[in-house]
């Protein structure tokens, strides 16, 4: 921001502005490339091919639908909470998009402690799903914001040991210093395109990889939700707009988890191999970040589209026996070699 | 770790799937998406699918044989099948004998909203009056509408396909279709 002085007040009005106009849009481009478009051809389908031209604005028309319909409270709910939790889980996701960098100065916040911020806003939104399991007066809502708790919790561990991987290559915990130590970087020497850290640190890229699958409660992972014995879990008794603010959290979510994925593994905004002046990734940034955060959710949904839904205990149990003793040995690991070498 | 490969064989099987409905041409024509060519589904309104003959789509009813026995409105599982009549006297078959009584068949319905295309009606009917036809499109707007009466009924006959024989060795009855 310094080509324009803006005062405070106006650069805070873009930055709500934009932030406003950017989630609903990433979720809209994830459900209707991924969700629609690469699931229906998984699967031999077309997807939606009538609404608009390949069915584009179909996601649009669903939200109108949505919109429409009657809000309901069911007669023995909570309604303080009842009303409050689909605000919570969407308020987590649009904290989360605070710190992401798109190019070198183009971030809402640049905060020192940007990592520990993203890890503990994103956990906010068990909250929500607790209070909308428990505010529903439902026993399979209730049974899925449990199961969504215990989830939650069991894999909030390896996502954040797996992340302490990478801060401690970058030796910081700010997430422009993250993407400038992986374009400064070096691995044994070979600095050509500079250090990606999905190449050093790829053991910890693939551990948040399958945590971040079952943060957002995507579907190996996805028991709190699980529609074939939960009838939809938490948000079961959510109806017309409520229900559309917990999808585009959903998916809100999903795009800022592949964005912090790809900040911290793929270097962010950055262009591996060219050495480019900050003026112009300032406006090249975003579009490299928009590239390498849809690969990531690409993998996201694919794996989504691809494996069926484990069961609560090998849930638990793959969290606590695998992904942590191997996040552990991560760390240990990265300690060693940083020190050594 | 035994389960990995099958987990990777499972990516691969999805991948291979969205590469072949998105790129279904062969040759250097690979790189031109064609998903209307490589999806194996129907595409409905746009295009229609042929049902096999013996789909059980609509039942039709040949008037003219309906007796008013009223077996396939007894033996509907949910009572869908509305029958009234009324009896007349018809004259005798030979000279000099006593008048018959004969059902007259004042309403026919059913009610589509209901039926749950078990095909028992047809089954039971000993009189051939009823006959299974693959015609699928008679969605309404209004739930009322999928009351079909004994006229509407009646139109579906011009769609029964004829009879196909059965298996051999089949004890079912073969059935004439009337034309």
């Amino acid at each position: 921001m310094s080509l324009l002085a803006l005062a405070y007040w106006q650069e805070t009005g873009i930055k709500l502005g934009l932030a406003l106009a950017v989630i609903p849009t990433t979720s809209l481009v994830l459900v209707y490339l991924f969700l629609f478009k690469m699931m229906a051809f998984m699967q031999s389908r077309l997807g939606p091919n009538d609404t608009g031209p390949y069915g584009s604005l179909q996601l649009i028309a669903e939200a109108i639908k949505f919109l429409q319909k009657e809000d309901i409270h069911p007669a023995q709910a909570d309604r303080r909470v009842f009303r409050m939790a689909p605000v919570v889980v969407l308020a987590s996701t649009f904290l989360l998009y605070v710190v992401l960098p798109a190019g070198p100065d183009a971030v809402v916040e640049n905060l020192d402690t940007g990592v520990f911020y993203a890890m503990a806003v994103s956990s906010l939104s068990v909250l929500g799903i607790l209070m909308a399991g428990w505010a529903s007066a439902n026993k399979y809502a209730l049974l899925g914001g449990l199961r969504a708790a215990g989830q939650l919790i069991a894999y909030e561990l390896p996502l954040i040991l797996a992340v302490m991987g990478v801060v401690v290559q970058a030796e910081s915990l700010n997430l422009q210093r993250i993407v400038e130590a992986q374009a400064t970087g070096e691995i044994f020497g070979f600095g050509a395109i500079g250090n990606p850290f999905i190449l050093t640190q790829f053991l910890a890229f693939l551990i948040f990889m399958i945590a971040a699958q079952a943060e957002l409660t995507q579907t190996p992972f996805d028991m709190p939700v699980a529609e074939t014995e939960l009838v939809g879990g938490f948000h079961i008794e959510y109806t017309g707009f409520r229900f559309l603010l917990f999808f585009m959290a959903e998916f809100g979510t999903a795009f800022a988890f592949a964005a912090l994925a790809s900040v911290m593994f793929l270097g962010g905004w950055w262009i591996p191999g060219f050495d480019v002046d900050d003026n112009i990734l300032n406006i090249l940034g975003p579009g490299v970040m928009l590239g390498k955060i849809l690969l990531i959710s690409f993998f996201i949904f694919w794996v989504r589209f691809t494996y069926p839904r484990l069961r609560e205990d090998q849930l638990q149990k793959f969290a606590w026996k695998v992904l942590i003793p191997l996040a552990l040995a991560n760390i240990v690991l990265t300690g060693i070699f940083k020190v050594v070498f | 770790m035994p389960q990995l490969p099958g987990l990777i064989k499972g990516l691969g099987v999805t991948a291979r799937t969205a590469g072949r409905t998105l790129f279904p041409k062969r040759g250097w024509k690979t790189l031109i998406p064609a998903p209307q060519k490589g999806a194996v589904t129907v595409q409905y309104p746009h295009e229609k699918e042929a049902p096999p003959d013996r789909a059980r789509g609509v039942i039709a009813l040949h008037e003219e044989n309906c007796t008013a026995c009223m077996l396939c409105s007894r033996s509907c599982p949910d009572w869908c099948i509305y029958i009234e009549g009324h009896k007349v006297k018809a004259p005798p078959r030979r000279e000099g004998g006593k008048p018959r009584t004969v059902n007259m068949l004042d309403r026919f319905d059913i009610d589509y909203a209901l039926c749950m295309y078990c095909g028992i009606c047809v089954e039971v009917c000993p009189f051939d009056a009823l006959f299974w036809t693959p015609e699928y499109e008679y969605s309404e707007p209004r739930i009322a509408d999928l009351l079909h009466d004994k006229d509407r009924l009646g139109e579906w006959m011009e769609t029964v396909p004829d009879f196909l024989d059965y298996e051999a060795g089949s004890e079912q009855k073969v059935r004439k279709v009337p034309r």
